[in-house]
């Protein structure tokens, strides 16, 4: 069948199986080219194998929970959303969770997963204790920081191709209530925006909306919203006895695909500016519910098709601390030159790191949709150029068009990798389209 | 007040399951009874910690009738709302070759699933409350070709509900006959079935929920099937003998 991921691009032919027991599940790892697919939320071909995807749905279910130590046990299938229906309201939410919440926690591990809290708190892996990992040799691993490590390690953040992910314990945090509170602050430009993120350490939250059309001395202006887990005390009275409880809101949905004419330097220019000018005269603190703050997107069903029939891509770099200014800068001129601007330029501080093959550095991560075209598609090697330059790295589940090159000059732990999964006869069995497309 | 269960007869099948995820997601107790009900302990912590509600395991073959009035004496409690799910499709040709074949798959959807809903109507009607669900299927509207061995047992299951709805109207017992046209589950995996007629387990669960809430005798699932069986329903047998459907 055709499968592609959020972006719609590239739709690939591939077959796909579901196997509803594990015994079926190993059977289909042994026929080799295996790569283990969940709700199809990673950008581009991350979790797709033409000769054998293995879809996950079927393992979707919860097995454990620790009402001490928040310690969750689920299968790889189960929904970020339905872990957060079964638990917020008993006053637990999710540690670490990526912009939507229609991911599996497999797929979650696999990419390590980072959130607003990055900077802070770090991504997915420092809160799962441990993982059952399917390997290419049909047994199955349990594997922590204590057992089986280094398969562990590379597992998390390893896109699938160490073996498939059964189970996993995650620790789940305690939140005081539903709602956070958002501080939002206008930066006049790129360096104004680092400077406020610098000042805002620790905030719980932090991330920042670019209007990346701006040239000149307002170049990446942008709107920095910190946020913290509201406490009752601080929610407006009427929503002191439901303070854990909130109604899902009703869902738009995007019937079709866009014409792609839609899109274009005008609408995007209008729409970053009112955007930015809305946050501008929005009350500067603001009591917001979970959903809308962490998941503004997944409010609109089916986003993607806003970019048409060829769908889109987009780009995540991180760029390394120390080069951030700098590296920032040259990427917005870059995007500002070429006026194709994206609805979702989105800034974000990283904490340190240090993982086998996560994509999370101490630095800067930057975030753009773009429509897939030439033009754009020309403008994302200029920019996959400036981020070699400056000695960042690509975030692979939002990748759909790297080039080999590109990655191999980006990704210096490659090489570790490709070694590892040598070692454990993972390489002869596990494969994505996107493993295979970057040549690793 | 005590608390509302429900039971699901036949609970590893995908459409059992569904059913029993939409009662636990309105606070029902479930009682899950199949054959080698110990495999599901995983589907009873899912609904446990999903939905925080009670789920009990109970051993159940549909085709040994015999065992039918013990197994439902000794329930804990005796459910609010039970559903039959059980259900067999065989292969048609088979079934035309061995008369065993044959037999199975007219035992697994008449036989057994009457014969529990007996035993358990007449439960219900001593204590005068309750709601029997029967998932039947549009195959029982009109024998076909490819598939009506299938098709006459699920033909004498939807007789059966329809008599014993009629034998409860005036009891405070009410009987719900689920006729529903494609659905994507293990039974009809590997089928090319057309995307705009079939449902998911999920969504028909949901619609068997609102018909027990709204008191609806017989749902179609979807509503495009209504409109397909009264058309099927309605060519003459002389022609309808030639077609290939």
């Amino acid at each position: 069948m055709k499968l592609f991921g959020w972006g719609r691009y590239p739709i690939i032919d591939a077959e796909v199986m579901a196997p509803r027991s594990i015994e079926d599940l190993s059977r289909l790892v042994k026929n080799g080219n295996a790569i283990a697919r969940g709700n199809g939320r990673s950008y581009g071909d991350s979790a797709v194998s033409v000769l054998n995807t293995i879809h996950m749905k079927h393992f979707n279910r919860m097995l454990d929970f620790d009402e001490k130590s928040g310690q969750l046990v689920v299968e790889a299938g189960v929904l970020l959303a339905d872990v957060i229906e079964a638990f917020l309201k008993r006053g637990w939410f999710p540690a670490v969770t990526p912009g939507t919440k229609f991911v599996t926690l497999g797929g979650m591990i696999a990419a390590d997963v980072h959130g607003k809290n990055h900077h802070r708190d770090g991504s997915l892996g420092s809160y799962i204790d441990w993982i059952d990992v399917l390997t290419a040799e049909g047994s199955i691993l349990r594997c922590s920081q204590t057992e089986n490590i280094e398969l562990f390690k590379w597992t998390i953040g390893g896109m699938g191709l160490t073996g498939v992910i059964l189970r996993a314990a995650l620790r789940l945090r305690r939140v005081p209530s539903a709602w956070i509170e958002q501080r939002t602050f206008v930066a006049k430009n790129i360096m104004h925006a680092i400077e406020i993120f610098e000042d805002s350490l620790s905030s719980t939250y932090s991330v920042a909306w670019i209007d990346c059309l701006q040239k000149g001395s307002s170049l990446g202006r942008s709107l920095v919203m910190l946020g913290e887990h509201a406490k009752i005390d601080d929610l407006p009275p009427k929503f002191h006895k439901s303070h854990m409880s909130i109604a899902l809101k009703s869902k738009r949905k995007i019937p079709f695909n866009f014409p792609s004419c839609i899109l274009n330097a005008y609408s995007l220019r209008f729409f970053n500016s009112l955007y930015f000018w809305r946050g501008v005269w929005k009350p500067q603190r603001q009591i917001i519910d979970w959903d809308s703050y962490f998941y503004p997107l997944d409010a609109i069903l089916g986003w993607n098709k806003i970019y048409g029939r060829r769908g889109f891509a987009q780009f995540q770099c991180v760029i390394p601390i120390d080069n951030a200014e700098q590296g920032l800068s040259e990427l917005l001129k870059e995007i500002s030159n070429a006026g194709v601007g994206s609805f979702l330029a989105v800034l974000k501080r990283f904490g340190k790191q240090t993982s086998k093959f996560s994509f999370p550095m101490e630095g800067y991560t930057l975030a753009l949709d773009f429509p897939v075209n030439n033009k754009t598609l020309n403008l994302m090697n200029k920019l996959d150029n400036i981020t070699i330059k400056h000695s960042g790295r690509f975030y692979l589940a939002k990748d759909s068009r790297m080039s080999q090159e590109v990655f191999r000059q980006s990704e210096h732990r490659a090489e570790a990798y490709e070694k590892f999964r040598q070692h454990t006869l993972s390489k002869n069995f596990f494969v994505s389209s996107q493993s295979e497309r970057l040549g690793f | 007040m005590t608390k509302n269960t429900l039971l699901v007869l036949g609970a590893r099948s995908d459409i059992g399951m569904a059913i029993a995820h939409r009662y636990a997601k309105a606070g029902y107790d479930i009682q899950l009874a199949s054959r080698n009900a110990d495999n599901l302990t995983v589907n009873k912590s899912d609904l446990e910690l999903r939905y925080q509600v009670s789920v009990s395991l109970h051993e159940f073959n549909a085709l040994e009738i015999e065992t039918h009035v013990k197994f439902v004496d000794t329930l804990q409690d005796l459910p609010t709302v039970a559903v039959c799910a059980v259900g067999y499709m065989g292969n048609q040709r088979e079934s035309e070759l061995d008369v065993i074949a044959a037999k199975l798959i007219m035992r697994s959807n008449y036989e057994g699933p009457a014969s529990i809903l007996g035993v358990l109507a007449n439960k219900f009607e001593e204590r005068n409350s309750g709601c029997l669900i029967g998932i039947s299927s549009v195959a029982g509207e009109r024998g076909r070709a490819t598939n009506y061995t299938y098709g006459s047992g699920k033909a004498g299951f939807t007789a059966f509900l329809s008599g014993l709805r009629n034998r409860l109207a005036k009891t405070g017992v009410h009987v719900i006959t689920v006729l529903p046209g494609f659905v994507s589950t293990k039974m009809t995996l590997g089928m090319d079935l057309p995307p705009n007629l079939t449902t998911s387990p999920p969504q028909l669960a949901e619609a068997i929920f609102k018909a027990e809430i709204k008191r609806k005798n017989i749902i179609y699932h979807g509503k495009v099937w209504f409109i397909i069986m009264v058309i099927i329903k309605s060519i003459p047998e002389h022609i309808f003998k030639n077609l290939k459907l």
